[in-house]
C-alpha cells in the first residue's frame, strides 16, 4: 500500500516534467459508463474524444468512433473538471509558517492593491492534492481576513508556471464583512458600522475622482468595481452582514459576489430576489465566531430556490490546511442537494459564476478538456478520483 | 416508526424508576453489526434495564412475553461509537505555569450542559475520552463520559468502576505543541520534552517505593502529592496514558518511554504511523488515529496520510479512532471511518476501530463496544450502511434510553445546525416546554 503510494507519487512526478512542456498535448479518448456532461443528460457508455487541449467529440459510445491513435483512459465516471470557487491555496502553503502563509497582509485593513497573481505558487504541495481530487480550476487569492485583504484570481491547478496556469489574473476582490475583519485595540474597523462605513467611502471617493487624475493603485481597483467590471467577494455570515453587503451593492450599483452565509438559510428570499450568486462555505466549516448558526442544509435550500451556487474550500488557519470541494458537495449531498444539483455547482454553475462557462465547466465540442475521472459516485466516501485531465493532458494518474 | 420510538421513549422514561422490572424491548429484523461476531443480516435484539438481554438471529431470538416491540427492518443497528479523543464538554487542564501538571482533572472543568454533548450525540458517539490540550508534556487527567441525556453535574456523565472509581486516564504529549521556545521551565527542545517526562517518573517510581516500604505505617508515608499519586496511578498501570504524538521519532521516543517505565499506553493520533507501523505493532500498543481532510497545517502533519488506519491494521495493530472534536466535528465521526477504508483499511476492521477497539482502549470492552449480552445497551440505528455519504444516523441510545432521535426538532438542530444549534440544552426548559410552555 505504502510502496504504491510511494509508486504513484514518482509516476506522477515523472509525468509532471514529461508533460509540463506544452508541446505535449496528447490526442485522448475518455471512456466511461456514465459521463456527466453537465451539458444534458448523462451518457451511459459515453465517448469523450480530446484534441489539442479541447473537447473535440463527446457521445454515447456507439455514435462516437476512436480515431486510432488516442491514448484510451477509461473509467466508471467521468464529469468536467470540478472547480473551487474560493480559496487560498497557492498564496497560502501546507506548512502553515509564516514563509508559506501570503494570503494576508495584515499592516492595513484596506489593500485593494494586492494581486494574487504576485504570490501564488503553482508548486504548492496543496494545489497538486486538490489537482489529484479532480478539482482543476480555483479562484483563489487573498483570504477572508481583513476588511479589503486582496485581489483573487483564476488558475488552473496545473501547469510548470503561472503563465501556463493563469486564466483570470484579476476575477474579483475580497472583501470580509463580520467578526473575523473586526480589529481591536482600536485600529479600524473597530465596529461592523465602521466597516461599511470604511467600504461606502473608498467607493464613494472612486465614484468622485475625475477621469484624468494620476494613476493610484488603490483607486484603479475601486474604479473597476464601479464600472463592474470586476465583483467584490464579499464574506458575510451573519444575516446583518450579509444585508449590509447587499445594500452596498445596491448603493454602489456594484457586482457583487456573496460567501460564506452561515446564515444564509434564514434569508433565503432576499439572496435570491438580488440575483447575486453565492459560493458557500464549506458545509463542514466550524460552527464557530460568526458560523455559530451555519446549517448544514444552507446549501440545498439556496439552491432549490434557484440562487446560483458554487462551492468553495475557503479559508482554513490550521487543520485541515485545505478542504477539499468534492467532500464539501458530498456534505450537502448528505443533507438535501440532489446529485445533479450538487455536480452542477462543482462544475457548470460555478463556471457561470467564475464568468467561464464559455471554457470550462461542462463536457461539450470546443471547451477546455477538463475531465476528472471517478471508479464509482464521485460523491461517496468510498470512491476514489482515479484521474485527473486538464487541457487535455493527463495531470495526476493518482488514486486519491 | 416515529410514532413507535416516541411511545417507547414515553414508556421507557415512564418505567425508569421501577428499575430491574423495566419492559424489555425488542428491537426487530434490523442488520445487527454486532462487532463481536459476524453481521446478523437480519436480527433481534432485546434490551431490558439498561442491558442488552438478547441477540441474534430474529428466527431464533424469543421475543420475551410483554416486550414493547420495535420494528427496524430495513435499518442498521451498532454498537455506540466510541471516541477516544475528544475536547468537547469546554473543559481546559493545565495552565502556563508548568509543562508537567499530573495533578489537574479535566473533569473539575467540563460544562455538564454544554451544546457539544448534544452534538457528539448526533454523530453516534456513546462513549467518549475527554482530554485535557496538547500544549503540555502533561496536561492533565482525562475522563471517559457517557453522553446520558439530562446530565445536571459532570458526575451524571461519567463512568464509574466496580470500585466506585472514575474512570479516565492521563494525557501526554510530545512534538512540537508542548515546546515553547522561551518559555521558561518549559522544554524548548525534543530531547528536553523527553528528559523531562523521565525526571517526573523517576521521581513517581521513587515515591511509589517509599509507599512500599511504609507498610501501610502512616509515620513512613511520603508527604501528599497529588502529582505523584497520579503518576503512581500510571505505574501501577490503574490510568492509561493517552499520548499525542504525531512525527515517526516522536512516536518512537514514546514507545521508548513505555519500555522504561512499563505505562499502559494508547497513542493519540499517530500521525506517521504508517512510517513505523511495525514497530508500533512489534511494542503492542494501541493507536487511535483522526482522519484530517488534507495533510499539513502544522509541520508535524506534513504526512498525515488517510493510508493510516490500513498501514497499522496490516501491521497488525490495534487501531481505533478519536474526532479530536473540534479538529474533526463529532456528528461526522462515522465518516473518519469511511475514509479510512475508501484508503485501503478493511470496512470490518474500521466498524470495531469505531466501536470495540475504542472501548479496549479505555478499559471498558467488558461493557461497552459490542452488541452481546450483558453489556450496556449503547448502540445507533441507522438507516443503511454505516460507511456511505447517504446513510442517516437516525438514533442513538445509552443504557438503554435514547439521547437522540432525529425525529425530534431539538435533536434534529444539534444534527444539522441552524439558529441556536450551538446552544447548551438546559433541562429544565424541556420540562417547562411538556407543560406547555413557550419556547
Amino acid at each position: 500500500m505504502i510502496v504504491r503510494t510511494f509508486i504513484c507519487f514518482a509516476v506522477f512526478a515523472a509525468s509532471m516534467i514529461l508533460l509540463s512542456s506544452s508541446d505535449l498535448h496528447a490526442q485522448i479518448a475518455v471512456k466511461a459508463e456514465t459521463v456527466w456532461t453537465m451539458n444534458g443528460t448523462a451518457i451511459s457508455n459515453g465517448v469523450v474524444l480530446i484534441r489539442d487541449g479541447k473537447i473535440e467529440a463527446v457521445g454515447s459510445a456507439t455514435q462516437v468512433r476512436i480515431p486510432s491513435g488516442y491514448k484510451i483512459v477509461s473509467a466508471k465516471v467521468a464529469t468536467p473538471g470540478l472547480i473551487d470557487a474560493r480559496t487560498v491555496v497557492g498564496l497560502n502553503g501546507y506548512l502553515n509558517q509564516p514563509h508559506d502563509q501570503m494570503a494576508l497582509d495584515g499592516s492595513a485593513p484596506i489593500q485593494p492593491e494586492l494581486r494574487a497573481i504576485d504570490a501564488y505558487d503553482g508548486r504548492e504541495k496543496l494545489v497538486e492534492y486538490l489537482r489529484e481530487f479532480g478539482i482543476t480550476t480555483i479562484q483563489t487569492g487573498h483570504q477572508p481576513s481583513a476588511l479589503v485583504s486582496g485581489q483573487m484570481m483564476i488558475v488552473k491547478t496545473f501547469g510548470a508556471n503561472l503563465d501556463e496556469a493563469l486564466i483570470n489574473p484579476f476575477s474579483s476582490l475580497s472583501v470580509t464583512l463580520g467578526q473575523s475583519s473586526i480589529a481591536s485595540g482600536g485600529r479600524s474597523p473597530g465596529t461592523r458600522a465602521k466597516q461599511i462605513a470604511m467600504i461606502r467611502a473608498e467607493l464613494t471617493k472612486a465614484k468622485a475622482a475625475k477621469p484624468d487624475s494620476p494613476p493610484d493603485l488603490k483607486s484603479d481597483v475601486w474604479k473597476k468595481v464601479l464600472a463592474k467590471e470586476v465583483p467584490l467577494l464579499i464574506y458575510a455570515d451573519k444575516a446583518i452582514d450579509i444585508m449590509n453587503a447587499l445594500r452596498l451593492a445596491e448603493e454602489f450599483d456594484i457586482r457583487i459576489i456573496l460567501e460564506g452565509l452561515a446564515e444564509g438559510h434564514d434569508l433565503v428570499e432576499r439572496i435570491r430576489a438580488s440575483g447575486f450568486p453565492v459560493i458557500v462555505h464549506a458545509p463542514m466549516a466550524r460552527p464557530t465566531g460568526d458560523r455559530e448558526n451555519l446549517s448544514l442544509e444552507t446549501p440545498s435550500k439556496l439552491r432549490a430556490a434557484g440562487i446560483p451556487l458554487a462551492f468553495q474550500s475557503g479559508h482554513e488557519g490550521y487543520v485541515p490546511k485545505t478542504r477539499v470541494v468534492l467532500f464539501e458537495a458530498a456534505m450537502a449531498v448528505a443533507h438535501g442537494m440532489s446529485r445533479d444539483d450538487a455536480m452542477a455547482a462543482l462544475t457548470i454553475d460555478a463556471a457561470k459564476i467564475l464568468g467561464l462557462d464559455s471554457r470550462l465547466g461542462s463536457i461539450a465540442v470546443g471547451k477546455d478538456a477538463d475531465i476528472a475521472l471517478f471508479n464509482g459516485d464521485p460523491f461517496e466516501f468510498t470512491t476514489h478520483c482515479v484521474g485527473t485531465i486538464i487541457n487535455g493532458r493527463i495531470a495526476s494518474e493518482a488514486k486519491r | 416508526m416515529k410514532q413507535i420510538v416516541g411511545s417507547l421513549v414515553l414508556s421507557v422514561l415512564s418505567i425508569v424508576s421501577v428499575g430491574a422490572q423495566e419492559t424489555p424491548v425488542a428491537f426487530v429484523n434490523a442488520k445487527i453489526f454486532t462487532i463481536s461476531g459476524k453481521p446478523i443480516e437480519r436480527g433481534t435484539m432485546v434490551v431490558q434495564g439498561g442491558k442488552i438481554v438478547a441477540v441474534g438471529d430474529s428466527r431464533s431470538i424469543k421475543i420475551p412475553d410483554g416486550a414493547k416491540q420495535v420494528d427496524v427492518s430495513g435499518k442498521v443497528l451498532m454498537p455506540g461509537l466510541v471516541d477516544t479523543h475528544s475536547h468537547i464538554g469546554e473543559g481546559a487542564g493545565a495552565d502556563g505555569t508548568s509543562p508537567i501538571q499530573p495533578d489537574v482533572r479535566i473533569f473539575d472543568a467540563l460544562n455538564p450542559k454544554s451544546g457539544s454533548f448534544q452534538k457528539a450525540q448526533a454523530g453516534g458517539i456513546t462513549t467518549v475520552n475527554v482530554m485535557p490540550g496538547s500544549g503540555h508534556l502533561n496536561s492533565g487527567q482525562t475522563l471517559y463520559l457517557k453522553l446520558r441525556d439530562g446530565a445536571k453535574i459532570v458526575e451524571d456523565l461519567a463512568i464509574y468502576d466496580k470500585d466506585g472509581r472514575m474512570m479516565g486516564g492521563i494525557k501526554f504529549a510530545n512534538g512540537t505543541n508542548s515546546l515553547r521556545a522561551g518559555g521558561g521551565n518549559f522544554p524548548g527542545t525534543r530531547a528536553k520534552s523527553a528528559a523531562l517526562i523521565r525526571e517526573q517518573f523517576l521521581k513517581a517510581q521513587e515515591y511509589r517505593e517509599k509507599i512500599r516500604k511504609a507498610e501501610g505505617d502512616p509515620a513512613k508515608m511520603p508527604a501528599p502529592d497529588l502529582a505523584m499519586q497520579t503518576l503512581v496511578e500510571v505505574l501501577d498501570g490503574k490510568r492509561v496514558v493517552h499520548f499525542h504524538t504525531h512525527r515517526h521519532d516522536d512516536i518512537m521516543t514514546v514507545l521508548r518511554l513505555k519500555e522504561e517505565f512499563g505505562f499502559r499506553l494508547v497513542l493519540q493520533h499517530v500521525s506517521e504511523a504508517w512510517k513505523v507501523a511495525d514497530e508500533i505493532a512489534k511494542a503492542g500498543v494501541a493507536s487511535s488515529i483522526i482522519v484530517i481532510d488534507s495533510p499539513g497545517g502544522k509541520l508535524e502533519a506534513m504526512d498525515l496520510l488517510m493510508i493510516n488506519g490500513a498501514a497499522l491494521e496490516k501491521a497488525g495493530a490495534l487501531v481505533g479512532f478519536h474526532t479530536d472534536d473540534p479538529i474533526t466535528d463529532s456528528r461526522w465521526f462515522l465518516r473518519s471511518a469511511a475514509l479510512a477504508v475508501r484508503n485501503g483499511m478493511s470496512r470490518d476492521m474500521a466498524l470495531y476501530g469505531m466501536t470495540l477497539a475504542g472501548a479496549k482502549m479505555l478499559d471498558l470492552d467488558d461493557r461497552i463496544g459490542s452488541i452481546e449480552v450483558g453489556k450496556d445497551a449503547d448502540f445507533i440505528i441507522l438507516n443503511g450502511d454505516p460507511l456511505s455519504v447517504y446513510t442517516v444516523l437516525e438514533e442513538t441510545w445509552i443504557d438503554g434510553k435514547v439521547v437522540f432521535d432525529r425525529s425530534r426538532p431539538e435533536d434534529r438542530l444539534a444534527a444539522v445546525g441552524g439558529f441556536g444549534a450551538g446552544l447548551g440544552r438546559d433541562v429544565h426548559l424541556s420540562c417547562y416546554e411538556e407543560l406547555g410552555g413557550q419556547k
